[in-house]
């Protein structure tokens, strides 16, 4: 087969430009989903949590999180009598085998926290990036591009609230992405979905449906470190002050 | 036209900083990936391929399509907000092929995670200490766990 210089020079590009298409894929697309129609938060209610563990479990099978690291997990506060600013906070394993059982004669008082990105609207560890490997999306969800992230851990350090850690095996930042892949077709979060007593529920802020909205206006709500303004969006119900 | 007399060595340069310019502008575009600036300083098509990992819990709607006979249980009973991946763990893969079966659950095991006496627990919350509660008896004896309250006919 004889390729003149121009039959040559025509076909080159085109290899290159079919060869790009084939090395991206198709990813699934998910018909019917407007990023621009959502802005994605969860509410909390701490008086529900029993601290069973099953979100840790249920976070770590959706998301194949390595052991000792974790997406999102349980910590148990114990605050006696008026020591608010040095509560005993544990969280064996994430809290994903659940929590050594207290009986009635210890004093204090005990609560479970369960923990998450926050995914803030002004986030730390996006504006830290020095490649733009993590943002947030249009729909409001704290992301990481691992094939583009170096693994400089500054986003580690920046999150005020923990929620990052370098993957083991990948040597790249990783974190909750409070399941994009399932909430962009319709269903709720894994750990959402494992909570029994509806103490996590997906919510979305732009939609006026959502009863987060209601919620919020009848509830005593916070956030968490409210004074560092990361416009963080996971809400938490009945939350005891000495949780900071 | 002394004004351009000797201009030579400019043309020179800007050609240079063209040429420079243009070299820089061509390693750019074959760098930055397509997609980069879609939305803002990240590349766009990184929440596409975030959007398509796989699923490992089906979903309660998904169980619910086929076993409507424990919906139906499961209903007016203690667990009808317990969803059944709660319990059963993540089954997608058997949702999409249904020759593949859930592993059997040990209730010696999960009914405790949730209901073990323990004071940290919300005071509502229904708790047992299993070891005397039952008297070892396994909670399914008494307990449907899809409906768990005992009925009046039952035994106590």
């Amino acid at each position: 087969m004889n390729i003149s210089r121009r039959q040559m020079l025509i076909l080159l590009p085109a290899a290159a430009v079919a060869w790009e298409s084939v090395l991206a894929g198709t990813p699934e697309s998910s018909p019917n989903y407007k990023m621009t129609d959502h802005w994605w938060s969860m509410l909390i209610d701490i008086s529900k949590c029993i601290g069973c563990g099953n979100c840790v479990r249920a976070c770590q099978a959706e998301n194949d999180v390595p052991d000792g690291f974790f997406r999102t997990w349980v910590e148990r506060y114990h605050v006696t009598d008026w020591h608010l600013e040095n509560p005993e906070v544990i969280s064996p394993d994430g809290g994903k085998e659940g929590f050594p059982s207290v009986t009635e004669d210890d004093n204090g008082k005990y609560f479970f926290v369960p923990k998450l990105c926050n995914h803030c609207a002004d986030s730390p560890c996006t504006q830290v990036c020095p490649v733009g490997a993590t943002f947030i999306s249009p729909d409001g969800v704290v992301l990481i591009d691992q094939t583009y992230c170096l693994g400089c851990a500054y986003c580690v350090q920046a999150c005020p609230y923990g929620c990052r850690y370098i993957h083991p095996q990948k040597k790249v930042a990783d974190k909750c992405t409070l399941c994009y892949h399932r909430i962009t077709k319709g269903l709720t979060t894994a750990c959402c979905e494992a909570c029994p007593t509806g103490a996590r529920q997906l919510a979305d802020l732009k939609n006026p449906k959502d009863p987060i909205h209601e919620f919020l206006r009848t509830h005593n709500v916070q956030i968490l470190k409210p004074q560092m303004a990361t416009g963080a969006k996971v809400f938490y119900n009945d939350l005891d002050g000495s949780v900071r | 036209m002394s004004v351009f007399k000797d201009s030579g060595h400019l043309f020179r340069l800007v050609a240079l900083y063209a040429v420079g310019t243009l070299t820089f502008l061509g390693i750019r575009a074959f760098f930055v990936p397509h997609s980069f600036g879609q939305y803002g300083h990240y590349r766009g098509a990184a929440i596409t391929e975030i959007a398509a990992h796989p699923i490992h819990f089906a979903g309660h709607q998904t169980c619910e399509t086929c076993h409507a006979d424990v919906q139906e249980m499961k209903k007016t009973g203690m667990h009808a907000q317990v969803s059944c991946e709660a319990c059963h763990g993540p089954l997608a893969k058997h949702a999409d092929d249904p020759s593949i079966q859930p592993a059997k659950l040990d209730t010696a095991v999960l009914c405790v995670r949730c209901h073990a006496a323990s004071a940290a627990r919300p005071k509502g919350f229904p708790q047992v200490a299993a070891a005397e509660h039952s008297n070892g008896l396994p909670c399914e004896t008494c307990h449907k766990p899809h409906s768990p309250a005992i009925s009046a006919g039952g035994a106590k």
